[in-house]
């Protein structure tokens, strides 16, 4: 395995009064495509969070190319999110702004690069996923599929080391789901780019993937090459790859006693004929 | 007796925190160093709070200032002083209805947008995409309304008073008849730059900060639903009202002592 670019460990992240983390560790290797994959639920999301460092943990280390995200100051937070690009599952575009100024907005905030180089900067981006001729829409003009698509142009517009995907696959048709699917090889090979997936679509996540993560209950309950996993035999890997309903990761939200609750509460009801 | 008091206590927590949170949204989207890159932004939004605003608070002054002159006429001419009129037409909106009405306006028109609109890039995550493209949004977004907001009030609460001023001599010369040299005369005389109208541009400006402070931080804090940004905005027109019509009689209070 190649040197690690995140280093998370032991982590805990409460969210009110939920665990959310419970002394979770991943390290993420420099260049490979790796899914955080589990139930909806689980904050997937928020673990994309903490590695930005919009969240802080409750304690725990997370280490973005050796630098400890929660001890940084905001302005050098700001300097390493540079490094960083993410795609929201809403795309996040800003909305009084064309496509091509969404593109080009992370390249007038950070570079002094002159008019005519963003401009082909911007073109080259939208080219590379297939929205030149977009690029004076709005977007409210857009589908789904091609709004996540100049947003993933305007999350690479830096040329980041570290992509984070949220979500890539959900909401998206079969064909809209294999260009993205595409994309998110090709910029990884092209670029090099490491790039983290938060999915819980196993087709697509398992055929890019390099290395995946299966977290459930805040912590990591298997990791390994998407083949690997495919051959582990806990019965909770195999619930969540073969999309078992129930099983140990149970179907019910936990509850009072069934019967129970049907049969109380007779007495009290409210008089609302509802 | 007890859990009233635990009440009290726990509301004063609930405040004290907003009010902690305010306080570091303005601290760090003002204090820390304004950037001169950002000056396109202001621009923009003076444009978008203050001269979008600049219509209703003309019509407002100019209405506001009629009625005066009417309800005023009516009155001093019982003791044949209506002379007075302009005097005290000028004294009562360069000093309290001026700042206090167009800062009421500029809190329904302005405000509730701004909070609206911060609430809505907060719930679409626009905020935070613009967090991880490395870009602070309480400099990008926040700051450039609290200084357009700063800005503006003072300008928009002079052209309301002026323009007030002009409706109340239409009502007044024209219309009723107040001898004209009297009517500016004495307002020549009796209204003082430091002792009145700069008073009410201290207040007017006070007011803006409030406003927007009050406006940007309901939207930036907003629950990002659509619950959620509906009472903030309700919120922010209450909020920033009530607080408008207290710190005007705090204000008024203060700048008697001098």
């Amino acid at each position: 395995m190649s040197e690690a670019q995140i280093e998370i460990a032991k982590v805990v992240f409460r969210r009110g009064q939920r665990r959310i983390f419970d002394d979770i560790s991943l390290s993420i290797p420099k260049g490979k495509i790796v899914a955080i994959m589990g139930p909806s639920g689980t904050g997937k999301t928020t673990l994309l969070r903490l590695i930005g460092g919009q969240l802080r943990p409750e304690s725990g280390s997370v280490k973005v190319k050796g630098l400890e995200i929660p001890a940084l100051s905001r302005a050098k937070l700001f300097e390493i999110r540079k490094s960083m690009g993410m795609l929201f599952q809403t795309g996040a575009l800003f909305t009084e702004q064309s496509v091509f100024e969404n593109v080009a907005f992370p390249l007038r905030i950070h570079t002094r690069l002159p008019e005519d180089m963003i401009r082909d900067l911007v073109l080259v981006k939208l080219q590379s996923v297939g929205l030149r001729g977009a690029s004076q829409l709005f977007p409210a003009e857009l589908s789904g599929g091609m709004a996540r698509r100049v947003a993933l142009a305007r999350a690479i517009a830096l040329d980041p080391e570290i992509i984070m995907y949220d979500e890539p696959f959900a909401g998206l048709d079969p064909i809209a789901m294999g260009v993205i699917v595409e994309l998110i090889k090709t910029l990884n090979h092209v670029y090099g780019m490491t790039s983290i997936i938060v999915s819980h679509d196993i087709g697509e996540t398992a055929s890019i993937a390099d290395l995946i993560y299966v977290i459930a209950d805040g912590k990591v309950i298997g990791a390994g090459s998407p083949k690997e996993l495919f051959e582990q035999d806990s019965p909770r890997i195999q619930q969540f790859i073969k999309g078992l309903p129930d099983g140990p990761v149970p179907f019910h939200y936990p509850a009072a006693d069934y019967e129970e609750e049907l049969m109380r509460d007779r007495n009290t009801r409210t008089w609302f004929p509802f | 007796m007890l859990s009233n008091l635990r009440k009290i206590g726990q509301f004063a927590l609930v405040a004290l925190g907003t009010l902690g949170r305010a306080g570091l949204i303005w601290f760090q989207a003002i204090w820390r160093r304004p950037r001169l890159a950002n000056l396109p932004l202001v621009l923009r939004q003076i444009y978008q709070l203050g001269v979008l605003s600049v219509v209703i608070t003309v019509m407002s002054g100019f209405s506001i200032g009629a009625v005066l002159a009417l309800q005023g006429y009516n009155q001093l001419v019982k003791y044949g002083s209506e002379s007075a009129l302009g005097l005290g037409v000028a004294l009562v909106l360069v000093m309290e209805i001026g700042p206090v009405v167009s800062a009421l306006l500029f809190a329904g028109r302005a405000g509730s947008a701004m909070t609206a609109e911060i609430g809505l890039m907060k719930a679409t995550e626009q905020l935070s995409s613009m967090e991880m493209i490395g870009v602070d949004p309480l400099q990008r977004i926040v700051a450039p309304r609290l200084w357009a907001g700063f800005i503006s009030m003072p300008i928009l609460a002079l052209m309301f008073s002026v323009v007030g001023i002009w409706g109340a001599s239409l009502v007044g010369v024209d219309w009723l008849g107040v001898y004209e040299g009297a009517f500016w005369a004495a307002m020549q005389d009796g209204v003082d730059f430091q002792s009145h109208v700069l008073k009410g541009i201290i207040k007017s400006i006070v007011f803006g900060l409030v406003v927007t402070w009050i406006a940007v931080y309901q939207g930036y804090d907003t629950i990002p639903t659509s619950e959620g940004i509906a009472a903030a905005t309700t919120r922010t027109v209450v909020y920033s009202s009530v607080s408008v019509l207290v710190l005007d009689f705090f204000l008024t209070l203060v700048m008697y002592q001098f």
